[in-house]
């Protein structure tokens, strides 16, 4: 089952990162009056290492979301380039060991969350006894037992939620990639997920995600960066970074976009 | 690749049972017809007749309208509701998902049809005491090759229009018109003057003829089946166009950049 250019005799070593962006840039058209250029993202360069849980944040309209849609090969960069387990993205890359959450996601709305699984575990050519296995361990996971047999179209929004988490970690990827992991979540639902990304972490898995709780971040993050406008404001180890500033993430987060309190 | 495909195609299928338009549409057919078949009560054989081909031109109504509905919202539900964010992500090629997405929905005419026909075939059963099947055979079959077309181009016009509603509306008027005039065409275009006469000329030779895939002229007046040479031609000219279809689909998607 798992297939991976690292065993298929690349040039990659422990040391080399999972995850690179290099001077990447994305640029959009938007169609208005005038066609008008739209700078998503500018210039971003940084790296993941093997084992690091390691968070992507920056204010709504930073260019996570369009920065990750590179990653997953869905916009073509406009200049740049990125690579995920040494393979550049705009190849078909080694999809089999990333576990992916987008943003905002409706799951197919007739489909029960266990036929949903079913159908993501085959692409991944999971053997069918094992899946059965897996999809009651990822069920259980996110704590939708009690709805597996149920349409998605009755689910409320943080159960979505859920399963996008489930068919994320469904194929034991070694590299996961989170937009918003704990939006629409209650506080259990954010915890647990706290407790996924930990247990990711110990079993040597690499986290890279966005998210806008920065609390959330200070306690799960190895290292973070910090964008706006589609460039790189800060980057560096948690701990550096609490020691740098001598002050909470949240207040760094908003001092570097350049937040003025207005009380 | 096929693996990919027949699981995408699954869902497809299942979206369809689960979803109420089918059963309307059925319903619409049985009723329609079994209301026009109770006016008369005696088995006059123009009656009969008359009731035979008003049902198949419900039926093909029907499996077209269901076909190119189908067909037209697979891709851009899959954009809308970001479906496609997390499969794309997975061990599949977009390519794979075009051919499952067309899969999906022919499979599911394929299941419509037959369950148009069984009406049909009792209908008439009731009504003449005859079942030719290979007849019958013949023309699911073709008709079921006809919405494999339909479906192909209708999945590139997905691609090709923004509003699906445009595209099925296109498609539901091209299809229909090609069924009605495209055997037609050439003897207009000899009418006709130049460049109009090329132009039409050029069309008529490129267009799918959907109409080759209509026997109903034969169930309707009982005629024996149509030679089984020429029936299994029709299958490789329908796979022409499909793959033309699927190929210029698989071309567009791949260079599409999918955001937001
Ligand atoms: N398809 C598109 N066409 C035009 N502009 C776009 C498109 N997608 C994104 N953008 C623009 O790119 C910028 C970055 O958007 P992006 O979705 O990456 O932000 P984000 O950091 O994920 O924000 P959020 O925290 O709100 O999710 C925004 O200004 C957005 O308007
Ligand atoms: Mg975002």
């Amino acid at each position: 089952m798992q297939h991976s250019p690292m065993h298929d005799g690349q040039r990659m070593t422990a040391s080399e990162p999972i995850l690179k962006i290099d001077n990447l840039r994305v640029e959009f058209r938007v169609a208005g009056l005038k066609e008008e250029v739209k700078v998503a993202v500018d210039g971003l360069s940084l790296t993941v290492n093997a084992g690091e849980v390691f968070g992507f944040l920056g204010p709504n309209g930073a260019g996570k979301t369009t920065t990750m849609n590179v990653l997953l090969g869905f916009v073509p960069p406009t200049s740049g380039s990125a690579y995920i387990f040494g393979t550049d993205v705009s190849q078909p890359i080694a999809r089999q060991r990333i576990g992916y959450l987008p943003e905002l996601t409706y799951y197919y709305r007739f489909l029960t969350p266990e036929e949903l699984l079913r159908f993501y575990g085959r692409i991944f050519r999971i053997p069918k006894d094992q899946l059965e296995k897996r999809i009651d361990e990822v069920i259980k996971l996110v704590e939708l037992e009690h709805a597996r047999k149920r349409q998605i179209k009755t689910f409320s929004k943080g159960m979505q939620q859920r399963i996008g988490l489930a068919q994320a970690v469904l194929n034991n990827p070694d590299l996961l990639i989170f937009d918003e992991p704990t939006s629409g979540l209650d506080p259990i639902g954010r915890m647990k997920v706290r407790e996924i990304i930990q247990r990711l972490k110990n079993e040597g898995k690499t986290v890279f995600f966005s998210s806008h709780e920065m609390g959330e971040v200070e306690t799960v993050c190895d290292r973070v960066v910090i964008i706006n406008q589609g460039k790189v404001r800060e980057e560096g180890q948690v701990t550096d970074l609490l020691a740098k500033h001598q002050m909470n993430l949240e207040q760094i987060f908003l001092k570097l976009i350049g937040y003025q309190a207005s009380v | 690749m096929m693996t990919n495909a027949m699981a995408l195609a699954g869902v497809v299928v299942r979206e369809m049972y689960r979803r109420k338009d089918f059963y309307v549409l059925l319903i619409l057919t049985v009723i329609i017809t079994l209301a026009m078949g109770s006016v008369n009560f005696f088995n006059d054989d123009k009656i009969v007749r008359y009731l035979k081909e008003l049902c198949l031109l419900l039926i093909w109504i029907s499996t077209l309208v269901m076909a190119i509905s189908m067909a037209a919202r697979q891709l851009p539900m899959e954009r809308e509701s970001r479906t496609i964010f997390p499969l794309l992500a997975k061990p599949i090629s977009r390519g794979e998902v075009i051919l499952g997405k067309f899969l999906g929905c022919w499979f599911a005419c394929g299941l419509a049809l037959l369950v148009f026909y069984v009406f049909f075939s009792v209908l008439t059963g009731v009504r003449e005491h005859d079942l030719p099947v290979l007849s019958y055979f013949q023309a699911i079959w073709l008709h079921w090759m006809m919405l494999g077309i339909v479906t192909a181009m209708v999945i590139l016009g997905s691609l090709i229009f923004a509003a699906p509603s445009s595209n099925a509306t296109i498609s539901f008027v091209v299809s229909a018109g090609i069924l009605l005039l495209g055997r037609h065409l050439n003897k207009v275009a000899l009418q006709m003057s130049e460049p109009s006469s090329t132009i039409l000329y050029t069309i008529y030779y490129n267009i799918p003829h959907l109409e080759i895939f209509d026997v109903r002229d034969l169930i309707v007046h009982n005629q024996p089946p149509i030679e089984w040479g020429w029936w299994a031609l029709a299958t490789p000219y329908a796979a022409v166009y499909i793959a033309i279809f699927l190929f210029a689909a698989c071309w567009i998607f791949k260079r599409k950049s999918l955001s937001a």
